[in-house]
């Protein structure tokens, strides 16, 4: 149950950050239009968020790891996404009036929106792994399973937003859809108690 | 260039003159390029010269002329944008999102010389090839702009800049901008149109999408005329759909004007239709929701 629970949180979050970097393209659209040069600036700011988010998630493991703290930054990353839905569109007018030039109004607008949420998001996957590792010479074995689980859900995410979720819902709707699940992920992970504790 | 032109020319009419002998002039490439959005090919054939974004989809002609006659229009759907002159006769100020071979705002500029014109087009190579293909000339009150529809019209409206009418030709059938085709963007769109100003869209007439993109327009506008033939143009006037009674009489003060693009009152008029053919409470397209892409392939 606890590795279910870790494997869980894992790919629920690859398939969270996906869904949002999809709908960010979106979201940005309307005020920098939808060149090649806005997808540039939404995905350099999720690779960039992700890259510091390995790093902490990977230090903050070697400090007393639990499922516990897994769970937490599940459950933040999708807290950190919420000010996208409630205050995302006067954000992006406000960047739309100070930057003219798209590809630099892009860049902004996505590091004001999706920085914080992506970092949270990128720490999970080291951090799993370290709850997942019990003997040096399975790491890797262990360490393969964590991304595949990870990469197979940000898939998911992809596919299922770009396909289907966009055509029947809006995106503030998807948005807070996938925030509910990632917050009763969490509270399932900062719950648990493992049966054989003493 | 001249020299370089000719060249292609003459290689064009050897080729044309050698298949010909076999029947039907074959399809001659003169140019292709990738940009950063696709492939644009200009190709020759039967007297025509095409813009295409597919070299080998008929369907993917952007823009054609006549070799033989620049002011005679080749497309249906370019003459049934220019009925929105039965509409607003005597443009002063007006904005095309869209430029393709540039045939649209080409034809406005021979017909009104005086008209003010900016066209917004956010492929730089399409720009590039309109000039030297299509005989498209900017002149001191024909400005291109290439940045995105959707963003030049926000900054627009911004500045308060107003336009007498306003031509949106910025879909094809293999790709619609989502962005461009929302409440919130034809919001923005009226908020640059004068208080009598024109809108014409050119947009679909099949799949899914016709009932929502009707709803989303009349979410905005009210009512407007539908013209109807393969493609589907939407006439809108901001201070009240014209009776087909004034419609008429406007169209007989233009018709000669119109004569040389091949346009004329007689095939245009009986296409006009204020007609609300789509399903009550179909879904509007929005910011938030604008699957536009994947409604015009259900």
């Amino acid at each position: 149950m606890f590795r279910f629970l870790v494997f869980a949180i894992a790919g629920w979050s690859g398939f969270f950050v996906m869904a949002i970097e999809l709908l960010s393209g979106r979201i940005l659209a309307p005020n920098f239009g939808s060149s090649i040069y806005v997808w540039g600036g939404v995905i350099t700011i999720f690779m960039l968020a992700l890259s510091i988010g390995y790093l902490l998630g990977g230090r903050l493991s070697t400090r007393a790891p639990s499922l516990r703290k897994l769970a937490v930054m599940l459950g933040l990353a999708a807290l950190a996404t919420l000010p996208v839905a409630i205050a995302g569109d006067s954000a992006l007018d406000r960047i739309f009036e100070l930057v003219r030039d798209p590809r630099y109004g892009s860049l902004l607008s996505s590091t004001l929106l999706f920085f914080v949420p992506t970092v949270v998001s990128g720490m999970v996957s080291p951090y799993a792994v370290r709850l997942l590792v019990q003997e040096t010479r399975l790491s890797g074995r262990n360490a393969g399973q964590l991304y595949f689980v990870s990469t197979f859900g940000s898939a998911a995410g992809t596919i299922s937003t770009a396909f289907y979720l966009v055509l029947y819902l809006e995106i503030n709707q998807i948005i807070w859809t996938l925030a509910v699940i990632s917050a009763i992920l969490a509270a399932i992970g900062i719950g648990w108690k493992p049966r054989s504790a003493f | 260039m001249r020299s370089n032109h000719l060249h292609v020319l003459l290689i064009a009419a050897t080729l044309g003159a050698l298949l010909g002998a076999r029947g039907a002039l074959s399809e001659v490439v003169l140019h292709t390029e990738k940009s950063l959005y696709r492939n644009v090919t200009v190709t020759e054939q039967d007297g025509e010269r095409c813009m295409k974004f597919s070299r080998f989809y008929q369907g993917s002609r952007q823009s054609c002329i006549f070799l033989n006659d620049r002011s005679k229009l080749v497309f249906a759907y370019t003459k049934m944008m220019l009925a929105s002159l039965y509409l607003t006769p005597n443009p002063k100020r007006v904005l095309v999102i869209g430029l393709g071979g540039g045939t649209l705002p080409g034809a406005l500029q021979r017909l009104y010389p005086d008209i003010d014109m900016d066209v917004v087009e956010v492929d730089a190579a399409v720009i590039r090839v309109a000039q030297k293909y299509f005989d498209f000339r900017p002149g001191p009150n024909v400005h291109v702009i290439e940045e995105d529809g959707r963003v030049f019209v926000k900054r627009a409206g911004r500045s308060g800049t107003k336009y007498d009418l306003v031509l949106l030709d910025a879909f094809d059938h293999e790709y619609i901008p989502e962005h461009m085709l929302t409440r919130e963007f034809l919001q923005e769109v009226k908020a640059v149109m004068q208080p009598d100003g024109v809108l014409a869209a050119n947009t679909f007439s099949n799949s899914r999408l016709y009932a929502h993109e009707s709803a989303t327009y009349e979410a905005v506008f009210g009512r407007f005329y539908n013209l109807k033939d393969a493609n589907r143009v939407i006439l809108v006037k901001l201070d009240g759909l014209p009776s087909q009674g004034i419609v008429t009489s406007n169209a007989s003060s233009v018709d000669n004007r119109l004569a040389v693009t091949g346009t004329t009152a007689e095939w245009l008029l009986p296409m006009f239709s204020s007609a609300r053919d789509w399903p009550a409470g179909t879904r509007v397209l929005t910011d938030q929701y604008s699957p536009a892409n994947l409604l015009n392939v259900q």
